[in-house]
């Protein structure tokens, strides 16, 4: 493998990126940087290709054949996409969470302590304190703990969405990527999980998808603006929404299509 | 207006054929049910379960044999029947997903479905019964368990693909492997959708007859032995209801009242499941 100079502040070095569902090219030469403990915006039109690209950083593509990458994206200076890399090792440190919560069929507690009897934490009083420092962390502590033993599939949408949060963020991971979090909630647990996301970014690197180009300008440190399978702009957040570079960014965020 | 006279008219037609279509079905069913349970209570008593049968002719007697051998087969089959089931279904709703193989598979366990229940009989007969040089009890187990598992197969792949992708995702997101998805989280989202298929699979083969005959044949006297003949509740009915005696065909009623009330309680507890499962 070649070596890499990587600045202290990268997290993820995407390089000449190329992504492929079958024969159709969805990601055209991606190159940007993602920066440690920072949150990092994918906007753009629909189909423009940002799901495809957070999916890319889990390796979610290799759950499909056919599906194919081409080009580099370094994970504190390892490329990622090599066929060595063990899609299961890496995801257990970058955790991710879906459009639509995604709750196990299983009680409270079992969804939070899934991850870390995967990791193979098995003692009750461990399991039971590192629960409820993650619901704690997710906000969702004082809703739920008098009920732990009941469905996940009794809470409401929002309740849902930060219970996946918990699940994800109980095996510490080092980095969480959310595809477009809010959109299936209302006004209320959006906020909620705003201010989860401003909280975590001191410890944790976060990639979030988003349709809503305000809760990008809100919630961001970096923007990234994509269309039609291209990283059209990269930069700072405000610089992206006060004075894009390019004619196209500044006609998407000023609303002029998409 | 005549057009919507002679719309009234044809529409009032269909309803009452239909409706006597419906209520000539259900009358066959009460009236069997009815005459099942009539003459079956009149005829049960607690000799039918813990007694053996006596010699033709002489009064008394039950048909223990018959509810011992029927209870062992039957567990022999499920046992048999229900993980080849369920992991051919897991096989083809996960691991062969959207392959050709899954197809066919497929569409060939819709045809075993449908394949006639003396067919498989016939079958097992030239592969265990002749070889074995007589009947014997495991042949009439696999015989059921062939017939169990399309159905075990295709409610478990049905309801496998009934679980979203995302849930899986959301199980390989936090780096779980393939195998602890499906256990873990796939098979607690589809669990009772299949243990209903279990339940109706048993209430199937609960009542077959033919497959048994070739199998696992009749025996008049205990045994638990399922290397020999053994005696099977429906094979028993179907014996006693052609003999000659009377106290005969009253066991047969008795015992045909009960098989029935075992299968309906199965099918009520799997369409409970089912309800209490999608419903609330």
């Amino acid at each position: 493998m070649e070596v890499s100079f990587v600045s202290d502040t990268a997290e993820f070095e995407v390089r000449d990126l190329d992504f492929y569902y079958a024969d159709v090219q969805a990601l055209k030469h991606i190159n940007f940087t993602v920066h440690r403990h920072g949150v990092t915006a994918l906007i753009g039109p629909s189909g423009c290709g940002k799901t495809t690209l957070l999916r890319c950083f889990n390796r979610m593509h290799d759950l499909y054949p056919k599906n194919r990458y081409a080009g580099q994206i370094l994970f504190q200076g390892n490329d990622i996409l090599l066929k060595e890399t063990d899609p299961i090792a890496l995801r257990s440190r970058i955790g991710m969470v879906f459009q639509k919560p995604t709750p196990f069929p299983m009680t409270i507690f079992e969804n939070v302590a899934y991850g870390l009897k995967l990791r193979g934490i098995r003692q009750r009083g461990e399991l039971a304190e590192k629960v409820e420092q993650a619901l704690r962390h997710a906000v969702l502590w004082d809703e739920v703990k008098d009920k732990l033993g009941t469905s996940a599939y009794e809470l409401s949408g929002g309740q849902q969405q930060r219970l996946v949060i918990a699940r994800a963020l109980a095996v510490d991971p080092e980095v969480l990527l959310f595809d477009e979090p809010t959109s299936a909630l209302d006004p209320i647990s959006t906020a909620k999980i705003e201010e989860l996301v401003a909280q975590m970014r001191k410890e944790i690197t976060i990639i979030i998808v988003t349709h809503n180009m305000q809760q990008a300008a809100r919630i961001s440190d970096w923007t990234g603006f994509m269309m039609l399978g291209e990283l059209v702009e990269f930069g700072k957040t405000d610089k992206i929404f006060t004075s894009p570079a390019e004619k196209l960014t500044e006609d998407y965020i000023t609303g002029r299509f998409g | 207006m005549i057009l919507e006279t002679r719309r009234k008219f044809s529409g009032a037609i269909a309803l009452s054929l239909s409706t006597l279509a419906a209520l000539t079905g259900l009358f066959w069913l009460v009236f069997i049910l009815g005459d099942v349970l009539y003459q079956g209570l009149s005829a049960l008593s607690l000799d039918l379960v813990f007694q053996d049968p006596v010699p033709a002719g002489v009064a008394g007697g039950g048909l223990r044999n018959a509810f011992v051998g029927q209870m062992l087969i039957t567990f022999t089959a499920t046992l048999i029947g229900i993980p080849v089931g369920i992991l051919g279904g897991t096989f083809l709703a996960e691991y062969a997903h959207g392959k050709m193989i899954s197809r066919i598979i497929s569409v060939l366990s819709d045809i075993m479905v449908s394949v006639p229940s003396i067919v498989i009989g016939t079958f097992i007969y030239a592969v265990l019964v002749r070889p074995a040089g007589h009947f014997n009890g495991w042949a009439g187990a696999v015989a059921l368990a062939i017939i169990m598992i399309p159905v075990v197969l295709r409610t478990t792949e049905n309801m496998l693909l009934l679980v979203p992708w995302t849930l899986r995702e959301a199980a390989f997101a936090l780096g779980a492997p393939y195998y602890k998805v499906i256990t873990q989280v796939v098979y607690r989202g589809a669990a009772t959708g299949i243990l209903t298929g279990i339940l109706l699979s048993i209430a199937r083969v609960a009542g077959e007859t033919a497959p048994l005959l070739f199998t696992s044949f009749n025996n008049s006297f205990f045994s638990s032995d399922m290397n020999g003949p053994m005696a099977s509740l429906t094979v028993s009915i179907f014996q006693y209801a052609m003999g000659p005696y009377d106290n005969w065909h009253a066991q047969a009623w008795a015992a045909s009242f009960l098989i029935t009330f075992f299968i309906l309680l199965l099918t009520i507890a799997g369409r409970l499941i089912i309800k209490w499962r999608y419903h609330s």
